[in-house]
């Protein structure tokens, strides 16, 4: 590791640091309540035992189930409609910038009718996260395969090259480094709107399980709820970004 | 200056023709269009096989349109153009390829497979693609950096991959479009020389765009230099000078005269073309 990455990696430990310090000085001295801000050791206790019961998984699954098929349908979707928006400069002109308005409103708000439509199990999460993840996803999609370099097409055509060959050697590679920074914007904003969905109304889930103890005045266990749930997006978001670095090999 | 639109064959009388250009316009811009742009008016030539021919002149004076048409990449809005004995209506991969300025290598393919593809392209079937490509590799000397990405390689390299990709291609026509144009000057000329030596070797026709008078000299059998836009052809010179090409040449008497004619051909041109982007400004 160089100097310069070691620096980058204590300030970022330090910020952690100094946060978890704050909180130390605060739940200790009591200058805050311990009903809303639990003392540290309290919390470090409960999410061993969150870990070590196995209480986390249940909720876990049902977010990740959720995650799953929300980020699937954005993803079959936003590509698909993406591709075909971007095959035709009129089409681009009509869909991009109603596309891109829409994706500027707060979703969220329809999370009402989606619990109206869905209920209050799965459904009306799926519902929501494919509706935020879709607009990154597509957004990106027109723009990656619309907007590939005119040299590159030229120098394909002038080799002959057109169909399908020309979509798998040019259009998809040139296309592709987009494509994937929407698929992880798109990624991230189907776990936010998932779990924000649980914390709204639900009957399960990671964000269903902070509610319930927030409720249920057990702050130490929220607040253990709340770092599992930060691994796990730490987790799942170090994924996708090698996923989108893999994928921008050159 | 007398100006002429239609260039005949002379030094190359008996020579066979393996592009036609006749009575080529091309506008640019619908009749409607406040800034339609005629590129080119009603030019042609005749290009004669085995002859390295340079296309010269100001900025926007069409140099590049035309070899687009000739290589079937734009259609002319008049005229016609053949290679060999077949009209242009479109690329033409067995028969042209095309060496660009820039954003001709797929930055997200290795050196080889830059020129894999284009045999892909081609038609060429899989099992030679890949000896074809490393052959070409070796013939511009890059096989050492075939496994490179584009990215990781300089801007001279990127244009001898470029041309290998080309020479794989096996075409009896190179359409080159300012190739050495990003190139600083030492390796433009070395890259001169270089194709130079291959043209003596093989009896490519070649039609080559260049902003440099030095180039047009001491690669070209022939220098065509065009007016200003909209683009017809001036003036006609013969190099007279077999290949390959010595070095040495560029310090004779004869280059220099012939430089010094170009720029006297050219600059009335240049400072046309430049007094009408002011005008436009």
């Amino acid at each position: 590791m160089t100097d310069s990455k070691i620096r980058i990696r204590l300030i970022q430990v330090s910020m952690f640091a100094v946060i978890f310090v704050a909180w130390f000085i605060a739940t200790e001295t009591e200058s805050v309540s311990n009903l809303f801000l639990p003392k540290l050791g309290d919390v470090a206790t409960d999410f061993r035992d969150l870990i070590g019961s196995g209480d986390a998984w249940s909720p876990l699954s049902v977010t990740l189930f959720e995650l799953v098929v929300a980020f699937f349908n954005a993803v079959v979707f936003g590509t698909s409609i993406g591709y075909l928006v971007s095959r035709s400069k009129f089409l681009m002109r009509a869909f991009e910038p109603m596309f891109s308005s829409m994706f500027a409103v707060p979703l969220i708000i329809f999370y009402p009718l989606a619990l109206l439509f869905f209920g209050l199990g799965p459904g009306s999460k799926i519902a929501i996260g494919s509706a935020l993840g879709f607009f990154p996803v597509v957004l990106n999609t027109i723009n990656g395969f619309g907007h590939v370099d005119a040299g590159y097409m030229r120098v394909a055509r002038s080799m002959g090259a057109k169909g399908f060959p020309m979509f798998r050697r040019v259009l998809l590679p040139a296309a592709l480094p987009i494509i994937l920074t929407g698929y992880r914007i798109g990624f991230i904003l189907c776990f936010l709107s998932i779990v924000g969905g649980e914390t709204i109304g639900s009957f399960s889930g990671l964000g269903h399980q902070i509610v319930f103890y927030a409720e249920s005045m057990l702050t130490s266990m929220m607040f253990a709820y709340i770092i599992f749930i930060v691994i796990i997006a730490y987790i799942l978001n170090s994924l996708v970004f090698y996923l989108e670095k893999k994928g921008n090999y050159y | 200056m007398q100006q002429t639109s239609a260039i005949t064959r002379n030094a190359n009388e008996g020579s066979e023709i393996a592009i036609h250009a006749g009575n080529v316009t091309h506008i640019f811009g619908s009749d409607t269009d406040a800034q339609q742009v005629t590129a080119l008016d009603d030019i042609s030539i005749d290009v004669f096989k085995g002859e390295l021919l340079c296309l010269i002149g100001p900025s926007g004076c069409g140099k590049s349109t035309l070899l687009n048409i000739m290589g079937g990449l734009i259609d002319p809005t008049r005229g016609d153009v053949q290679v060999g004995a077949a009209k242009v209506a479109g690329p033409m991969p067995h028969d042209v390829a095309f060496v660009f300025q820039e954003s001709a290598l797929f930055p997200w393919s290795t050196v080889v497979d830059n020129v894999i593809v284009a045999l892909e392209f081609q038609g060429v079937p899989k099992e030679e693609r890949s000896a074809r490509a490393w052959n070409a590799l070796e013939a511009v000397d890059l096989a050492d950096f075939g496994n490179h990405y584009p990215g990781q390689i300089s801007g001279g390299m990127k244009q001898r991959a470029q041309l290998a990709r080309a020479l794989s291609l096996e075409t009896e026509i190179l359409l080159m479009d300012e190739p050495f144009g990003a190139l600083d000057e030492q390796t433009r000329m070395i890259l001169g020389e270089d194709l130079s030596v291959m043209l003596s070797k093989t009896d490519k026709t070649i039609v080559f765009v260049t902003h440099s008078l030095a180039e047009a000299v001491f690669l070209a059998d022939r220098v065509a230099v065009m007016s200003a836009r909209p683009g017809k052809f001036k003036e006609i010179i013969e190099v007279g000078e077999g290949h390959p090409r010595d070095p040495d040449f560029m310090l004779s008497e004869k280059f220099g005269k012939m430089r010094n004619d170009l720029y006297g051909m050219l600059h009335d041109e240049i400072r046309k073309a430049v007094d009408g982007e002011n005008a436009q400004t």
